[in-house]
């Protein structure tokens, strides 16, 4: 593996960006979209062959291509970082990448903006590259918001739906407020180690005290919270499904978001200083799993209803991380990557076959008339539900015995309820959207078809990936994923615990009970009884519109943090045009009196001098008289002349001599 | 600081009375097509020359390079002395860059009274060139107030508001006012040189050698700071720029928005001059104070401007916050990052305000409510506008993180709560620029937009590209730019270390064995 095959990773869909950008407007879309793809191709298999590398080599090791910025005790390079970690998440990022590429080729197919589309597709992918490659905080900084950019850019990627302008503008400002919190952090960083280099600074981390780690793992928590849709920065991610869903599955389920993980992970040396920060950790994460899965269960929008979904398994993977079950949030990154591109890739299909229709309510009975489609689906839903022997199953399984084992009950509590709930909303979209009588507007019924070859085949590879994905981490804390990961995320100062199989299996038992149970509910409400859900949801009528609502948490955002910033702007304008300059003018006053003899001076004095030079310019300048209104001469000459007096005057009133 | 190297040719009295002549021999041209074509030339030709000097420009050196020195008051120490470093260098080639690109707007946005126009343009050129390249303070105080008389022409005369001739007039008297200030400041100085020497100067190496008592340091230091204060401007003596920035024309506009000259001072005559004073708790808390307030004020106020010159102005009043609060932090990032960031807003700022005007030209507003939904009618634009307004919000890859993040990291030296009220003004950046842009750019096309508008012409796109490979070679690969100014940064940060009694010691001891050890140096 050699050094330029690690930097060509990240070239190659640079290399796309440009041709595209700057030329493609001189040739078909075809060919652009051809470019684009390519491009993500070759950075896959130079992420191949670097990943077999590392499987025989798993010593990190550092790429440098220049020094960036440097100057007394700083030096910052760009610098890349080689390791099992950043190996699994160049194989995630480009081989899922490479997938809904292909994908959105056939999705995008004939919309406007096709070329730009793609630019901002592989500009995501160098982003998200730099992010997972970066050997210092700061490479990884510029991934960091370069992702948010393409966010930004790809949530409005339809600019003239006034929903979809404001979502990308909200998305960017929610994350920014997450890239304060890192900014901080690297700047605590910096300032204890004097460097932002990873290997540097975690080989030192033990130098540090306790507040000092707390203080700059809480600030890198806040930065991870806002780009991975955690409480209370979540609020983002459903608005973000304005954006094309394409985008909405590589960006806003299987990569972007899931950079908060992965830094946790970057960083865990840091972590596991700080008993306060991981307790957050964990907590925030529990919290935002269930929370966000009870809000799935009402939802109508089956992009929505997927994205509340994802905020709650990244809520999983944050638990996992608070419990030091780092590999275990790895390894769900992973089968959930698989998963959810999976179910969002087919929820596009389903939306392109019913020409973009998304309500749920509107949907029914499309499992024979779009059964390719209807089948990955249903895989996605077993893979995510935790039915076993799918990927979501084994990920999941092994973070909620994690919390077990390490008797963090609350939590395991928290993911229980929530798997439970996953597993009932996810059937629910699968029933509604698949089973029952067609509810489809009778307009749109005659034309649906199947996807063309060139999304189904993505979705084929996704679903087997899916099914079979989870095998890499079994058995169960011994598999072969678990291994490769052993030198990266293995927590500092935690004894192995041993566990009897027989705790594992009950533990196996009890997960799949719940997701037979969520399924179960599911089957009951939506298959047998189909009268049942509405009747609930009117006998508690308050409760339901409260969920619905998202429990009015964008509300209260606006109501305590939008208003009044807005109204301070206002006040503070007003106090800017009127008070601030009459102060100034106030300062101002003083010299105007003293001033005033300068001023009779100059007007009995210079004017002689003045009247020179007017003749003088009235000869030699006629042009430039003419657009003078007579007084700007004078204005110039007095300023001139005036601070030529001025001088004289102070010179004379400190020095006693005179200079002329 | 105080070695001096001196170059074969007067290269710096040439870039100074270059646009000057040009401006002259302007004045005896008739035909417009000619002037307009000359004008372009001349900037070209100094944006050469300017080119030229950084590229013969000894890196990572604290010397005053291309040093020229003449004669002028012998008797009170006053002379024609000019030369570079590492703090001024960047600016020479930047208002030179400025100049060009003004000069290609111009080109069609000014239909009126062109010969004058461009004459003004070239002026200013010369005053600002001299303002940079002066180290004599006296000579510096003289294109210091000299740049008021083009710059209240332009404004008069060429400005779009209906208050231009107000506007013109309060810049001018708030500028004057200040520099009164600083002008007793530096006689002070010269006073305490006489008082040591016997002899008057205003030579700043030759001030670096005597050092200023503790007491009347920071009486100096305030009186310099007004003058500073007044044209950088630092809030709360900010007041004349919403006028003279919404009022003037888009040229002058750039040129207050993008050439920090205020900031500048500290940098060049403050600070090592002053470091006692400098460095001084009350001082330094003051100024951080105000910087932390302009960050935060500018950014709110600006959040709530329907008119995006006026957005514009208050961003700027906010970036200068940071400028300040980098300068105060009084350790190498910041000092480092403020330089970088003043260069940097001479791109993105200004870049930002080319914008305005491209859409002042267009529809003859820059209200938000009577936009939306540009980026479809011009997508070009919109993209190039996007790209500058990144770089303006400090995104990595662009030239506004770097600085902003050097700035920042300085603060957080100096005391995390600076740090952590600082970087809010990142987060209200965001808002105030992208909330414009949404409703500006995205979005259905508004009611009130024309049928038919075009987008960038040719020489338009010549300013964006232009702005763009600045803001990204600065964003990537800033090292060029870091190494020239790395140098002087560090002499300053070492003066300000170990204040003006023992850097005159250490300074004379070092340039007494350059002097021998040169071959040729005078013994």
């Amino acid at each position: 593996m050699s050094d330029l095959l690690v930097i060509l990773v990240p070239v190659f869909p640079l290399i796309a960006v440009l041709v595209n950008g700057l030329l493609g407007h001189r040739y078909a879309a075809d060919l652009a979209g051809r470019i684009a793809v390519g491009s993500v191709g070759l950075s896959f298999l130079c992420a191949i062959t670097v990943f077999l590398g590392v499987l025989s080599d798993p010593t990190p090791r550092e790429v440098i291509a220049y020094s960036w910025i440097f100057g007394g005790d700083l030096h910052v390079n760009f610098g890349l970082l080689i390791d099992p970690l950043t190996a699994v998440m160049l194989m995630v990022v480009t081989g899922v990448g490479f997938l809904i590429h292909v994908y959105s080729v056939g999705y995008m197919h004939g919309e406007d903006g096709f070329t730009r589309f793609f630019v901002y597709m592989n500009l995501f992918m160098v982003s998200m590259l730099l992010l997972v490659m970066g050997n210092n905080f700061l490479v990884l900084f510029i991934g960091w918001e370069g992702v948010g950019l393409c966010s930004y850019l790809l949530i409005g990627y339809y600019f003239n739906k006034v929903s979809a302008a404001k979502a990308a503008t909200k998305a960017f400002v929610v994350n920014r407020i997450g890239d304060a919190g890192f900014l901080l952090a690297i700047f605590f960083v910096f300032v204890n180690f004097k460097t932002l280099d990873y290997l540097k600074v975690f080989e030192r981390a033990n130098q540090l005290s306790i507040e000092t780690v707390t203080a700059i793992t809480l600030c890198l928590l806040v930065g991870a919270i806002g780009k991975s849709a955690q409480i209370p920065l979540y609020t983002w991610l459903p608005d973000a499904m304005e954006g094309p869903t394409p985008v909405s599955a590589l960006i806003h389920a299987a990569t972007m978001v899931t950079a908060g993980v992965y830094m946790v992970v970057r960083t865990h040396v840091l972590f596991d200083m700080a008993p306060v920060s991981m307790a957050t950790v964990g907590i925030i994460g529990g919290l935002t799993a269930l929370l966000a899965a009870t809000i799935g269960l009402v939802q109508n929008d089956i992009k929505r209803v997927l994205a509340y979904s994802t905020v709650s398994q990244l809520g999983y993977m944050f638990l996992a991380c608070g419990v030091g079950a780092y590999s275990a949030a790895i390894f769900h990154l992973v089968t959930h990557a698989f998963f959810k591109a999976l179910l969002f890739l087919s929820a596009g299909a389903v939306i392109h076959s019913l020409e973009g229709e998304q309500d749920i309510r509107k949907m029914g009975g499309l499992s024979k008339k779009i059964p390719i489609t209807y089948t990955v689906f249903l895989i996605g839903t077993l893979a995510i539900a935790g039915i076993p022997p799918l990927a979501g199953f084994w990920s999941k399984d092994e973070i909620m015995a994690h919390a077990f084992l390490q008797h963090h009950y609350v939590l395991y509590l928290f993911a229980a309820i929530g798997a439970f709930l996953t597993s009932f909303y996810m059937f629910r979209l699968t029933y509604l959207t698949f089973y029952g009588q067609s509810r489809v507007d009778p307009k749109v019924e005659r034309h649906i078809h199947e996807s063309p070859q060139v999304m189904t085949r993505p979705l084929m590879i996704l679903a087997g990936l899916s099914v079979l994905g989870g095998f890499l981490g079994v058995p169960p804390e011994h598999g072969w994923f678990q291994g490769f990961l052993e030198s990266v995320a293995t927590p500092v100062g935690v004894v192995p615990h041993d566990v009897s199989m027989g705790t594992l299996f009950g533990l196996m038992v009890v997960a799949i009970s719940i997701a037979l149970g969520g399924w179960g509910l599911a089957h009951y409400m939506y298959a047998i009884n189909p009268t049942m859900a509405e009747n609930w949801s009117k006998r508690y009528a308050g409760a339901y519109r409260i969920i619905l609502n998202k429990y009015y948490v964008d509300e209260l955002y606006d109501a305590i943090f939008v208003e009044p910033c807005k109204r301070l702007g206002r006040i503070w304008d007003w106090i800017d045009r009127h008070m601030i300059d009459r102060f100034i003018r106030g300062i101002g006053h003083g010299t105007d009196i003293s001033a005033a003899g300068v001023t009779w001076a100059e007007k009995h004095v210079i004017y002689g001098g003045l009247n020179v030079m007017g003749y003088a310019n009235h000869l030699a300048a006629r042009s430039w008289r003419k657009l003078q209104t007579g007084a700007v001469n004078h204005y110039a000459a007095v300023i001139v002349i005036g601070l030529f007096l001025l001088t004289h005057f102070l010179f004379v009133w400190f020095t006693g001599t005179s200079l002329l | 600081m105080l070695e001096e190297l001196q170059f074969g040719f007067p290269i710096l009295s040439i870039l100074l009375w270059l646009p000057l002549l040009g401006a002259l021999w302007l004045w005896t041209q008739r035909d417009a097509d000619l002037i307009k074509k000359s004008a372009l030339g001349i900037a070209i030709l100094e944006l050469g020359l300017a080119v030229f000097l950084l590229l013969r420009f000894i890196p990572e050196s604290a010397a005053m390079q291309f040093s020229e020195q003449l004669n002028w008051m012998p008797a009170l120490g006053i002379s024609y002395h000019l030369a570079v470093d590492g703090i001024s260098v960047l600016f020479v080639g930047l208002s030179a860059f400025i100049t060009v690109l003004i000069m290609l707007y111009s080109w069609d946005a000014v239909q009126e009274n062109i010969k004058p126009y461009c004459m003004s343009i070239l002026v200013l050129e010369t005053t600002i060139m001299g303002i940079f390249v002066s180290i004599d303070l006296i000579l510096f105080f003289v294109f210091w107030e000299l740049m008021l008389v083009p710059s209240y022409f332009m404004i008069k005369l060429w400005g779009v508001g209906e208050e231009k001739e107000y506007a013109a007039l309060k810049y001018v008297l708030y500028t004057l006012l200040g520099s009164v200030f600083m002008l007793v400041g530096f006689a002070l100085l010269s006073l305490n040189y006489y008082e040591v020497t016997n002899t008057y100067s205003f030579d700043f190496l030759a001030l670096l050698q005597v050092p200023v008592p503790v007491e009347d340091q920071i009486l100096i230091f305030w009186l310099i700071f007004m003058g500073l204060a007044f044209k950088a401007p630092v809030f709360p003596f900010h007041t004349w720029l919403p006028d003279a920035l919404v009022q003037g024309p888009i040229g002058m506009s750039v040129v207050l928005a993008g050439v920090k000259l205020g900031t500048y001072g500290f940098l060049r005559f403050t600070f090592p001059l002053l470091p006692e004073a400098s460095t001084h708790a009350t001082v330094v808390a003051t100024v951080m104070g105000l910087g932390l307030a302009a960050i935060v004020w500018g950014a709110l106020i600006a959040i709530m401007q329907p008119d995006f010159r006026r957005l514009l102005v208050f961003s700027s009043i906010s970036h200068l916050g940071f400028v300040v609060l980098g300068l105060f932090a009084l350790n190498f990032q910041g000092l480092q990052g403020s330089l970088l960031q003043m260069i940097n807003l001479g791109f993105t700022t200004a870049g930002l305000f080319f914008f305005a005007g491209f859409l002042y030209d267009r529809l003859g507003h820059t209200l938000v409510e009577n936009c939306g939904g540009l980026a479809a009618k011009m997508p070009v634009l919109a993209t190039f506008f996007l790209i500058i307004g990144m770089a303006s919000i400090g995104l990595p890859g662009t030239n506004g993180f770097i600085g902003e993040f050097l700035i920042l990291l300085g603060a957080f030296q100096a005391h995390w709560v600076y740090g952590v009220v600082a970087v809010s003004g990142v987060i209200f950046a965001a808002i105030y620029f992208l909330w414009y842009y949404e409703r500006a750019m995205f979005g259905p096309i508004g009611e009130k937009v024309p049928q038919v508008l075009k987008d960038l012409t040719q020489r338009e796109s010549i300013i964006a590209v232009s702005l763009c490979v600045m803001i990204f070679w600065i964003g990537l690969y800033p090292s060029p730019f870091l190494r020239m100014v790395n140098g002087s940064v560090q002499a300053v940060v070492d003066r300000l270390d170990r204040g003006s009694l023992v850097s005159v010691e250490r300074d004379r001891t070092l340039l007494s064995h350059a002097l021998t050890h040169e071959p040729g140096g005078k013994d």
